[in-house]
């Protein structure tokens, strides 16, 4: 099982505790669209995709986006048992909504780029961000887990 | 190589003149190597470099930022044929330095979000994509050198 230091758990739950997902969770989906425009294709019942200006105000993106960033609560409040928590989502990406495991990895990448902003360097450390990665990094495993 | 169009030009010109080259130059050296401590292996010369703290005051990482960060202002300046530009670079990184062509796409990590912290809600979604199409290039360049 994963291991965390202390430092870890404070970080974690230091930047858990200031994110508020109504508004992290949007962001960081608009920009999984537009950065890495082949995700659309999950989200043909969507509307208007075609323009960034389109994503960001497209409210079912955004009600999208706060649920998938709640979805991240799950891992804070098991941080010792994070692959167990994530086995239900995990077999429904996989054999429900046939998600390639590899835009986990690429969400994740979104939401941290979202997190440095809101942020900034004073408090997205390099030690935070060290910490942030790790648990979206664990998070992103478990969820592929299921996958066969 | 990679074709761009002139808002793409604009939105690159943009981010990298909002980029201050010795502040950023040290701050994405501690990101790169508290997040991806194995890169510490490529720096067995340049002493302390174990916790941020050390980081940020090494004088050796501080130095090799600049020489990284001048190099993307080359890549900034000549878009339309860094390939060829980064050629010896390329080279350099895999015969004498050896360093593992993964960790090009981990520095430019380092480098979008040391960006992100600074610039911060400019670094919009559209901002972004053209940024890291951007780096992708210039992983690819750094790349094209190697078997």
């Amino acid at each position: 099982m994963v291991e965390w230091t202390d430092a870890e758990r404070t970080a974690i739950s230091t930047l858990w505790s200031n994110i508020d997902v109504g508004e992290i969770g949007p962001q960081a989906l608009s920009r999984l669209l537009v950065v890495f425009p082949w995700t659309q294709r999950y989200f043909s019942t969507f509307g208007d995709l075609s323009t960034p200006a389109a994503i960001a105000a497209n409210p079912k993106v955004a009600q999208h986006g706060k649920t998938v960033m709640g979805g991240l609560e799950i891992a804070v409040k098991n941080m010792d048992n994070i692959k167990n928590a994530y086995a239900k989502l995990s077999v429904m990406h996989s054999d429900k909504l046939h998600v390639d495991p590899d835009n986990f990895r690429v969400l994740a990448e979104c939401i941290t780029v979202v997190v440095a902003a809101k942020f900034g360097p004073s408090v997205f450390t390099a030690g935070f961000q060290e910490a942030w990665q790790k648990f979206l990094a664990v998070v992103v495993s478990a969820l592929g887990r299921q996958y066969h | 190589m990679v074709k761009w169009t002139e808002e793409e030009r604009r939105i690159i010109r943009g981010v990298w003149e909002k980029v201050d080259i010795d502040e950023i130059g040290e701050e994405l050296w501690a990101r790169a190597l508290i997040v991806y401590p194995w890169i510490d292996r490529y720096f067995g010369s340049f002493g302390d470099i174990f916790t941020t703290t050390a980081i940020l005051k090494n004088p050796k990482l501080a130095a090799l930022g600049k020489v990284v960060l001048s190099a993307l202002d080359t890549a900034v300046k000549n878009m339309d044929n860094f390939k060829a530009l980064y050629a010896p670079l390329s080279r350099q990184h895999y015969e004498k330095i050896k360093v593992d062509p993964d960790n090009f796409r981990l520095l430019a990590e380092c480098i979008t979000i040391t960006i992100a912290c600074k610039l911060r809600a400019e670094l919009n979604p559209q901002v972004q994509a053209t940024w890291q199409k951007f780096l992708s290039a210039v992983v690819e360049a750094m790349n094209s050198q190697y078997k």
